[in-house]
């Protein structure tokens, strides 16, 4: 059986070794925040933090992962020290502009952009458009580039 | 229009519609409104309002959500009428059941004076979700949620609410009801400084009887509309709260992988279940008439049975068509057929055999495109204790649950569909198909008596699209001595469904334009904003055509063309202002321009772009004109716009679904580029247009000028001319 840290939590999985983190996530312990959009790494849906790297859940095997550490969405504020129910600075930008239209994508985008700004505090466009692959079929990334920058400091 | 005639219109038209509906509605609805009165004291005093004794207003919203605000703009467009106090308003959603059917969907549509089935009158009730269906139109679809549920129901039924809450009070004070004002739910009476929350006021109102016409408000004295609260649906999304029908989570439930006959219209012919069964956590290997499922413990399990197996299907005739003999079949058929006439004006014919008439002449292709929403197809279905239970991000759920009535063969009282939002819809989830409910009914009887739910992958949802069609279309026209055209005579190939998107906004004097079935068993279905898209790009391509044979400015062509003091005229002149068109560029880059008119709202655009390295159109820059009427919520109607904007360019430059033996070639997203941050321009403008008009939808609008006008600024910027998208390809032949 594999170990790993969820959300703070050490948790024990029953899952065969190549199960993919996301449906781990999802089927065995009910974190359905983290979502699937295309099982080939290729939309950034299911995006969370191994270890403080943002990474695309379907398609990392649960075996490779023993021992790490594992932020969703649901964990995410308590992952800067904040209250479980409180917003992460993100999170909160996010309903500040209003990102979100039909929201699917928008808890990877969220794990993307946590990432990149803890990773590099000022972003520069070139910077978010290389950090930011995940897609959004109803056509976010404007706010989503918006909210980055602000967080960033920019007016 | 004059703001003064819509409003009486608006009214008239709700008189006749809503006596019959309140009528016919009122009865039927009690259960339904004792349900959810029950327990707390509220009291339901009009169709899709409820205020509670602590002076709740809560507004039931008969649209899922799918990303576009529409709850809100609902709830403010009821809670304007009212008068209430916003902080008190909460939307929450209808169950899909009869008493919240869709009835202002079709009187919308009667309103636009399009055809609706006669067994329409006097059936008020059954008649709604049957209707749209019939025209084709579904419930959140078509644009429709703020123009017509808004417009007509939500409006309509806050100004009853209101009038009867006054009446309670004018009863209660002994005083006429016209001395009496509201604002922020309450009521007062100036002269006697006697002032009651609403809450106070709602039950004795319930006792009243609903008004037929209540008076509307005028727009001087809004205070909700056109403000910009935020939206109720957003907290949850930021945090990656269950929403969606792919988040629910049942005890035992299972979950399954299906697979459905490639070439569409193929039947499943032979299967060997044993190597899915031989997977750890397969429980069934279900077959279908057209393909199978796996039921296992995790999804995963389930889709790793399905990949073991080699199930042999048909393809219904089909295996030998692709993309390109289709272009070919409907090239013919486009030059040989005369086609069905949908506009005649004139002799069009005679006037391009006019000697000295300049003839142009042009064919236009456009690809089958995915609408690749974030969120797969996926259900969950019970069969228990004689019921059947279903989720889903069903966009037309009264006429789901009927499909699943059918399918089960259980009776109506027995069946539950509870819609849920959706991950992105873009037309997808409309009834075109209903293949999904029945896989999902079939491994919910597999499955009984636990629930199951079915996720198609990524895969599975590229193959089993209901695309916008992959079509044509050829037009010829006649310029006279001032190089306007004279004449104009297209055939396009037919696509299945209502065609609201025939008819040029230039009043050209002779006309002839025409539909060419040309048969394809690829399944079609509705596409954001529907066949907008195609002949959005076919006039505003061909119009540039004209303006360049004729040798003049493209903006000041179409201009000219259209009628002063039009709502398209006066948009385009915006749109052309706000992005400085004839302004130099630098080296390399073009504007150029497209106007549509489609589900009441006209758009222009202007886009930049240049021709970047490998073929692939860089844009720069959008500006939008917008001409929607009334903007209810001005934040989500700008996002709206914008992201049919970000779209329709991704769709314009590399979007494309081709046929290869019969059946989808792309498989996952990256053989199907969308748009991303990094293709985004950096720019994009939506203007609104302060306006008269009637309101017009927001959702589609904003997407079919997207293609004419990226290919018109690319032909500025290079000289050659695009007939076909994607643009990406069209530039590198
Ligand atoms: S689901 Fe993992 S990247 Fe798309
Ligand atoms: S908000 Fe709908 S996919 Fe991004």
């Amino acid at each position: 059986m594999i170990t790993l840290t969820v959300n703070g939590q050490p948790r024990q999985i029953e899952a065969e070794a190549d199960t993919p983190l996301l449906w781990v996530l999802r089927d065995e312990l009910g974190l359905t925040g983290t979502r699937f959009g295309c099982g080939v790494a290729a939309c950034g849906a299911c995006t969370v933090h191994v270890d403080g790297v943002p990474m695309r859940a379907c398609s990392l095997p649960v075996e490779a992962l023993a021992g790490a550490s594992v932020t969703t969405i649901e964990g995410l504020p308590a992952s800067a020290g904040l209250a479980p129910e409180a917003l992460h600075p993100v999170q909160q930008a996010w309903i500040d502009l209003q990102v979100p239209q039909c929201g699917y994508c928008q808890s990877g985008m969220i794990m993307a952009a946590a990432a990149l700004l803890q990773a590099n505090p000022k972003p520069s466009d070139p910077e978010i458009d290389a950090a930011i692959t995940n897609l959004c079929r109803c056509g976010t990334y404007p706010r989503v580039r918006t909210a980055i920058r602000r967080l960033g400091g920019a007016a | 229009m004059k703001r003064r005639t819509f409003l009486l219109g608006a009214a008239a038209i709700g008189t006749g519609g809503l006596v019959l509906g309140y009528r016919a509605w009122s009865d039927r609805f009690e259960a339904q409104a004792a349900q959810l009165t029950a327990g707390d004291g509220g009291k339901l005093i009009a169709g899709w309002v409820r205020i509670g004794s602590d002076d709740s207003v809560t507004v039931y919203v008969p649209h899922i959500d799918m990303g576009q605000g529409t709850a809100t703009a609902l709830a403010m467009m009821l809670a304007e009428e009212l008068d209430a106090d916003w902080s008190k308003v909460r939307p929450e959603r209808a169950p899909g059941e009869k008493a919240f059917a869709n009835r202002f969907l079709a009187e919308g549509w009667i309103l636009q004076g399009l055809k609706v089935p006669r067994f329409l009158d006097g059936a008020v009730d059954v008649g709604f979700a049957e209707a749209a269906r019939f025209v084709n139109l579904q419930i959140t679809g078509g644009s429709t949620a703020v123009r017509f549920t808004g417009q007509v129901g939500m409006r309509i039924v806050g100004a009853a609410a209101r009038s009867m809450l006054v009446e309670a009070a004018a009863k209660r004070w002994g005083v006429s009801a016209a001395e009496l004002a509201t604002a922020d739910s309450v009521v007062t009476h100036a002269k006697s400084g006697r002032a009651a929350r609403y809450g106070e006021l709602a039950a004795a109102a319930a006792e009243l009887s609903v008004p037929s016409s209540p008076p509307l408000k005028a727009r001087e004295t809004y205070r909700i509309i056109g403000t910009s609260p935020a939206r109720f649906d957003i907290p949850a999304k930021v945090k990656g709260a269950p929403l969606y029908a792919i988040d629910l989570r049942l005890p035992e439930m299972r979950y399954a992988a299906v697979m459905s006959a490639p070439v569409h219209g193929g039947a499943l012919q032979s299967l060997d279940p044993a190597p899915a069964q031989a997977v750890k956590g397969v429980e069934q290997v279900v077959k279908f008439p057209h393909g199978i499922g796996v039921i296992a413990r995790n999804w995963w399990q389930a889709q790793k049975g399905l990949a073991a197996l080699k199930p042999v299907f048909s393809d219904g005739g089909n295996g030998n068509v692709s993309s390109a003999s289709l272009a070919a079949t409907q090239e013919s058929a486009l030059g040989a057929a005369d086609g069905k006439s949908m506009v005649k004006l004139g002799d069009a014919e005679a006037a391009l055999q006019q000697p000295g008439a300049r003839i142009v002449e042009a064919t236009y292709h456009v690809p089958f495109l995915h609408h690749a929403a974030m969120e797969p197809i996926n259900a969950t279905a019970q069969v228990k204790d004689g019921r059947l239970t279903v989720w889903g991000g069903e966009q037309d759920a009264l006429g789901a649950k009927m499909k699943l009535v059918q399918l089960s063969g259980f009776a109506a009282d027995k069946v539950t569909l509870h819609p849920l939002p959706v991950g992105g819809s873009f037309g997808r989830r409309v009834t075109v198909t209903t293949r999904h409910l029945e896989q999902v009914v079939e491994l919910a009887k597999a499955a009984s008596p636990n629930p199951v739910q079915m996720i198609w992958s990524r895969e599975e949802d590229f193959a089993q699209g209901t695309y916008r069609p992959q079509v044509a279309s050829r037009i010829r026209a006649a310029l006279g001595p001032d190089g306007k055209p004279t004449a104009w005579s297209q055939s396009f190939v037919e696509t299945p469904g209502i065609n609201e998107a025939i008819g040029l906004p230039y009043p050209i004097p002779n006309q002839s334009i025409r539909a060419v079935p040309v048969p394809v068993h690829v399944t079609q279905g509705s596409w954001r904003s529907v066949a907008h898209t195609q002949h959005g790009f076919y006039t505003e391509t061909f119009i540039d055509e004209l303006a360049q044979a004729a040798g003049r400015d493209p903006f000041e062509y179409r201009r000219d063309l259209l009628p002063a003091g039009s709502r398209q005229r006066r948009v385009l002149e915006i749109a052309a202002e706000k992005a400085g068109w004839g302004k130099p560029l630098p080296e390399g880059r073009g504007l150029g321009i497209a106007l549509v008119e489609s589900f009441g709202t006209v758009v222009a655009q202007v886009i930049e772009a240049s021709q970047g390295r490998n073929g692939v159109p860089v844009v720069q820059r959008v500006v939008a004109a917008v001409d929607c009427g009334d903007v209810c919520h001005p934040d989500t109607a700008t996002q709206q716009v914008e992201g049919a904007i970000v779209m329709g360019l991704g769709a314009a430059i590399a979007e494309r679904i081709t046929i290869e033996n019969g059946a989808v070639r792309q498989r996952n997203f990256p053989d199907y580029p969308i748009s991303t941050m990094a293709s985004t321009p950096p720019v994009i403008e939506v203007h609104f247009v302060p306006s008269d008009g009637a309101w017009g939808g927001l959702g589609e609008p904003g997407m079919p000028p997207v293609a004419p006008a990226l290919a018109n600024a690319l032909f500025a910027a290079t000289g050659r001319r695009a007939r076909s998208l994607p643009l990406k390809l069209a530039a590198a032949a």
